[in-house]
């Protein structure tokens, strides 16, 4: 056959629709692989896991006894979601944002792939772009697995109803799920600002294993910092200081300032280390 | 031809490209390559000369340290978005996600191209694998390809849409003799259809026979490059005469007296330059003069005896 038979597009699509075409072949990558489903899988069993011992041991603990929110669950499985987020959250999460983003670019590198996505051509900040976007909603899938899995689960040990707030006001349930959502949606931001640490390492080696590991050790890192009171004067910029401020939304009067706050500090990581993946990745010579 | 489409224009051409890596190594070290359109251009050096780096440097992926690249007349890297979609590339061996089949790679490749239309796609990687002879292994896992397959991969990549250029390093790596023969066919395919190739090599002999043009480089330098005739043109033709051993040295003074020079005894044969002299002069005088002739030959020298001659090394000789 020659050449001149097979047909292609006259001319390149606009850049909205090419990065809108390569992101789906991204999500079909990443959401493809066997790794990335396994570790999803993994999230969602930690509710499963919770509510399981929860519901045969009959036990109830005491307020305060354990994680919080744990007391609440078996009065009421909503709070299994809570529970199972406030136990994914120091670890378990940003290790699984931390292997995606940290694979994003280092991953392609490694297996030589970068190289022929940059001659297809892929612009570089298109990329960086797409590789970010895929990794964002890898750790939203995360965080929704988690919910939802916790959310059914709670419900069919515990049932569920009225939700009862930290001040002990009663809302209906109702109110009580699209508090669920602000939840997941508060928690699903808190992580950006990994993404972005784990992007930016990311387009630092080809290692796709050193670039995981080490954004895992930034969020472990935080959290110990957070932990050390002499050290208080920085715990409002650390980038784990407010993931568990999640818990804003069981007040009766959401405090928006709280919340914004954490957002404020996510938006800066992201910013930082955004701009600093940027200013690497759309420079680096590629010699994988 | 008119005068705003200048025909002439090189496929390739770059002006003291230079790459220094950060350890201070010079890679590349000043090279003015010219890539005539149409051309079968032969990247010729041994493993470490710079062919790579200078490839990688065509396309984009490394920043030269001085000079400027010209694809298909555009200057790169910044009219890579422009110029790449008509240029395939094989650079350093193919890479591809293991975990994926060789047809759900090229799908991704091809979802990758801004230029390349989403409905053509089944269509055009089907006919790239099969012009590589992959359809039957398009279901595989990349992992599980041998070497040969996953370099018929890289190439069948490299054909997802027409070209204007293809830049094909090493691409006969890893691929039996068989193998190595359909690239070369493939080559020729592709340069009847009007395309451009620089294909680089170390191993001169795969590839010299389909080449129009060569290039040679030798430790980041480019020492030669020019039409092939040409370039292998420039050692002149020897004449290699064999007799019983007790007739060599009169034998060489035959040759000598023939007017050659560079007259010596090489293992079993006596070797000379021919110069001007006439081949069949040379069995008429030495049958003439009573020597036994038992073989004569005229050997044009190969690509390899003028990058010995250029390099004053065996060309596998890595740096």
């Amino acid at each position: 056959m020659s050449l001149a038979e097979a047909p292609v597009a006259e001319t390149p699509a606009a850049p909205a629709r090419a990065t809108a075409r390569l992101l789906r072949s991204e999500l079909r990558l990443v959401f493809g692989r066997v790794r990335n489903i396994v570790l999803l899988a993994g999230l969602a069993a930690v509710p499963l896991l919770i509510g399981t011992v929860l519901f045969i041991t009959q036990d109830t603990p005491v307020a305060g006894q354990g994680p919080p929110f744990l007391d609440r669950v078996t009065g009421n499985g909503v709070f299994l979601v809570f529970a199972a987020l406030v136990s994914c959250l120091p670890f378990l999460l940003p290790l699984c944002v931390s292997i995606v983003s940290g694979d994003a670019i280092a991953g392609e590198a490694g297996a030589g792939t970068l190289r022929y996505l940059l001659v297809v051509p892929v612009p570089r900040t298109r990329l960086l772009l797409v590789k970010a976007f895929a990794a964002l909603a890898y750790a939203g899938a995360a965080v929704a697995a988690i919910a939802v899995v916790g959310l059914v689960a709670g419900a069919a040990f515990f049932g569920v109803g009225d939700v009862v707030l930290l001040s002990g006001d009663t809302i209906p349930l109702a109110e009580g799920m699209v508090r669920t959502l602000g939840v997941v949606a508060y928690v699903i931001a808190s992580l950006t600002g990994l993404v972005a640490v784990g992007l930016f390492l990311s387009t630092l080696t080809e290692v796709p294993v050193a670039a995981m590991a080490s954004t895992v050790v930034v969020a472990i890192v935080s959290g110990v910092l957070d932990a050390l009171p002499q050290l208080s004067a920085i715990h409002p910029g650390l980038l784990t200081h407010h993931w568990l401020d999640f818990g804003e939304f069981l007040r009766l009067e959401i405090d928006a300032s709280t919340l914004l706050a954490g957002l404020a500090v996510q938006a800066a990581w992201v910013a930082i280390f955004g701009a600093l993946a940027w200013s690497r990745f759309t420079t680096a010579d590629v010699s994988s | 031809m008119t005068a705003d489409v200048p025909a002439a224009e090189p496929a390739v051409r770059t002006r003291g490209l230079t790459k220094r890596f950060r350890s201070g190594q010079v890679g590349v070290d000043a090279i003015d390559l010219h890539v005539p359109r149409g051309a079968v251009y032969g990247f010729l050096g041994p493993n470490g000369s710079g062919k790579t780096t200078t490839i990688r440097m065509l396309l984009g992926l490394v920043s030269p340290t001085a000079g400027s690249v010209e694809l298909l007349g555009a200057p790169m890297p910044q009219a890579g978005p422009a110029v790449l979609p008509r240029v395939g590339a094989l650079v350093e061996g193919p890479a591809f996600h293991p975990y994926l089949s060789g047809e759900a790679n090229l799908r991704r490749l091809d979802a990758a191209d801004a230029t390349a239309s989403p409905a053509t796609r089944a269509r055009r990687v089907g006919a790239a694998l099969e012009r590589v002879g992959l359809t039957a292994a398009a279901g595989k896992k990349y992992r599980q390809y041998s070497l040969g397959m996953k370099q018929r991969l890289g190439l069948a990549a490299a054909l997802l849409r027409p070209r204007d250029l293809l830049l094909l390093d090493e691409p006969t790596n890893g691929l039996d003799p068989q193998g190595t023969r359909e690239v070369r066919a493939l080559v020729r395919e592709l340069a009847d259809g009007g395309a451009t190739v620089l294909v680089s090599s170390h191993l001169l002999s795969e590839i010299e026979q389909v080449c129009s043009h060569v290039g040679i480089m030798s430790q980041g330098r480019l020492l030669a490059q020019g039409r092939r005739a040409e370039i292998a043109d420039d050692g002149a033709p020897e004449v290699h005469v064999a007799t019983r051993s007790d007739q060599r040295g009169h034998l060489a003074r035959v040759l000598t007296g023939l007017g050659m020079t560079d007259v010596r005894v090489d293992g079993e044969v006596v070797a000379a330059s021919l110069g001007s002299v006439a081949v069949e002069k040379v069995a008429q005088a030495v049958v003439g003069d009573g020597v036994d002739l038992l073989g004569l030959e005229v050997r044009r020298p190969t690509l390899e005896d003028v990058f010995v001659r250029l390099t004053g090394e065996g060309f596998d000789v890595a740096r």
